[in-house]
């Protein structure tokens, strides 16, 4: 038996790290899934065919400023010291990911906004912005960089949303380089279901569904790698992973995140996809929450771990 | 460049805390707050227990994951005694730094921006031991050059059996327990 007392009684600090709140979830969140917009309209403008995906092309790259700016305002709510904000880009800190993340976010919005312009309404395309909008629209070449650009950024950016969290060594249950990859796919998943609720062309969003699917049951691959590298490695790890398999997350991990967020709109997707049943908004519905509730999880459960 | 690091016998410390008020009271640590605190470590099986009585603060690592997170470099190295320091007013309050921390020795002060022991840096400049050790009434912690085979503190680690705190976290923590 160990029994340690301590006579520290810290703010956030004590009895368990409770540093991050709502914000940091809702940071992550939006910014996965503005990284997976970014990747899906990045595909669409590479392929040239920004001009028959309505939806995507339209109403992704505008809605990506939005959610990204609704995102670090979320971010700036959490920051004890605001009114020295500006320090972040005073600097660049090699070896911190928030760093990076504060330097790829101010190329993330000159990109949505390229994106935007690629199918820019006719009656907004005035002066200037109206020039670049018809250069990029009527340039292949140029919507192809555009793309390139958008996929590119959109990849670093969800990729990020999870380094930021593995890159803090004393939490075990981050310590994952498989957390990357898990939080792009799920933006990008979330995404994918986002243009599956909303599309108003048939072909965008059955294709949006299926790779929707995709998108799932890679995340639901890397989920599992996950949990199996934290129990198959240390002590500490394997505690961490005891927070998800019987600990005070299991409920909400399983219930919300795998079977509601992943399982059953893969299943259901499925149905639909080979037409044995017809699309609803509940499987988007349910992946963009659980997409959200993976932020959640991983964000509380993340602080509740600590080296033994 | 001198390495401070911190030597504390746990066979001498009885956990008076004098230590953590002397912190307090040097560098006006805010009510409800500590930079250092007393751990009491107890193992075995009843009645064959062992207790460690351990006062505990920031480790000023040697591979510091609180500097190497900090996304403005509020958090950064000192030149002197290459102690881990915070530059309040660079400091954006992200609070990275509190959750790479393995040792949980950070807060957030009142006034927003990150705060923890600083070896008392003040007093080191001018020759003095920090706070907790000058007071220590049973002379139990010692402070000084880890790099000198000279100091107390090295020839101590040099004779006496000790371990640092969780050292599978990578940090290479300089303070050290003699048991």
């Amino acid at each position: 038996m160990t029994e340690l007392v301590l006579t520290r009684t810290n703010e956030m600090i004590d009895p368990v790290l409770h540093a991050w709140g709502w914000e940091i979830p809702v940071y992550l969140f939006l910014g996965g899934i503005v990284a997976g917009m970014m990747v899906i309209t990045g595909f669409f403008l590479v392929l040239g065919r920004h001009r028959h995906a309505s939806c995507v092309c339209r109403v992704l790259p505008a809605l990506g400023i939005v959610l990204l700016s609704a995102g670090m305002f979320a971010l700036f709510l959490d920051l004890e010291h605001k009114r020295y904000v500006w320090r972040l880009y005073t600097t660049f800190q090699v070896s911190s990911p928030m760093s990076w993340g504060s330097w790829i976010l101010l190329l993330v919005y000159p990109a949505l906004a390229l994106a935007m312009l690629a199918r820019l309404p006719e009656f907004l395309r005035a002066g200037v912005v109206g020039r670049i909008a018809r250069a990029i629209d009527e340039s292949p070449a140029l919507a192809w960089w555009v793309g390139t650009a958008n996929m590119l950024l959109g990849v670093l950016l969800g990729v990020y949303t999870g380094v930021l969290l593995s890159a803090l060594g004393a939490r075990p249950f981050w310590n994952s380089a498989a957390l990357g990859l898990l939080f792009l796919l799920s933006g990008m998943s979330a995404a994918a279901a986002f243009v599956h609720m909303i599309a108003w062309e048939r072909t965008e969003r059955e294709a949006l569904a299926r790779a929707d699917n995709i998108f799932i049951a890679l995340e639901l691959v890397v989920l599992m790698l996950f949990i199996t590298g934290l129990l198959t490695a240390g002590q500490s790890h394997e505690a961490a992973a005891l927070l998800v398999l019987g600990g005070p997350f299991t409920a909400v991990f399983w219930v919300f995140v795998v079977a509601l967020g992943l399982v059953i709109p893969f299943v259901m997707q499925s149905l639909a996809i080979s037409h044995r049943t017809v699309h609803s908004a509940i499987v988007p519905v349910l992946v963009i929450l659980g997409s959200f509730a993976l932020r959640v999880v991983f964000v509380y459960a993340g602080q509740y771990s600590r080296w033994i | 460049m001198a390495r401070f690091g911190m030597v504390i016998d746990t066979v001498r410390c009885v956990g008076c805390m004098d230590c953590v008020v002397a912190c307090k009271t040097e560098n006006d640590v805010p009510e409800g707050f500590n930079r250092d605190w007393i751990a009491y470590q107890t193992e075995g099986r009843f009645p064959t227990l062992d207790m460690e009585i351990r006062s505990e603060r920031c480790n000023h690592c040697d591979e510091p994951p609180c500097v190497e997170c900090c996304p403005t470099g509020a958090s950064h190295v000192d030149p002197f005694g290459t102690t881990v320091q915070v530059t309040g007013n660079e400091c954006i309050g992200c609070k990275a730094c509190v959750a790479s921390c393995p040792y949980d020795a950070r807060f957030i002060h009142p006034e927003g921006y990150a705060d923890k022991c600083t070896f008392c840096a003040h007093r080191t400049v001018d020759g003095l031991d920090p706070a907790c050790v000058a007071v220590c009434p049973t002379h139990c912690m010692t402070f000084g050059d880890l790099d000198d085979p000279n100091s107390a503190a090295r020839r101590l680690l040099d004779s006496r059996k000790h371990h640092a705190l969780k050292p599978d976290a990578g940090t290479k923590p300089r303070i050290f327990y003699l048991t």
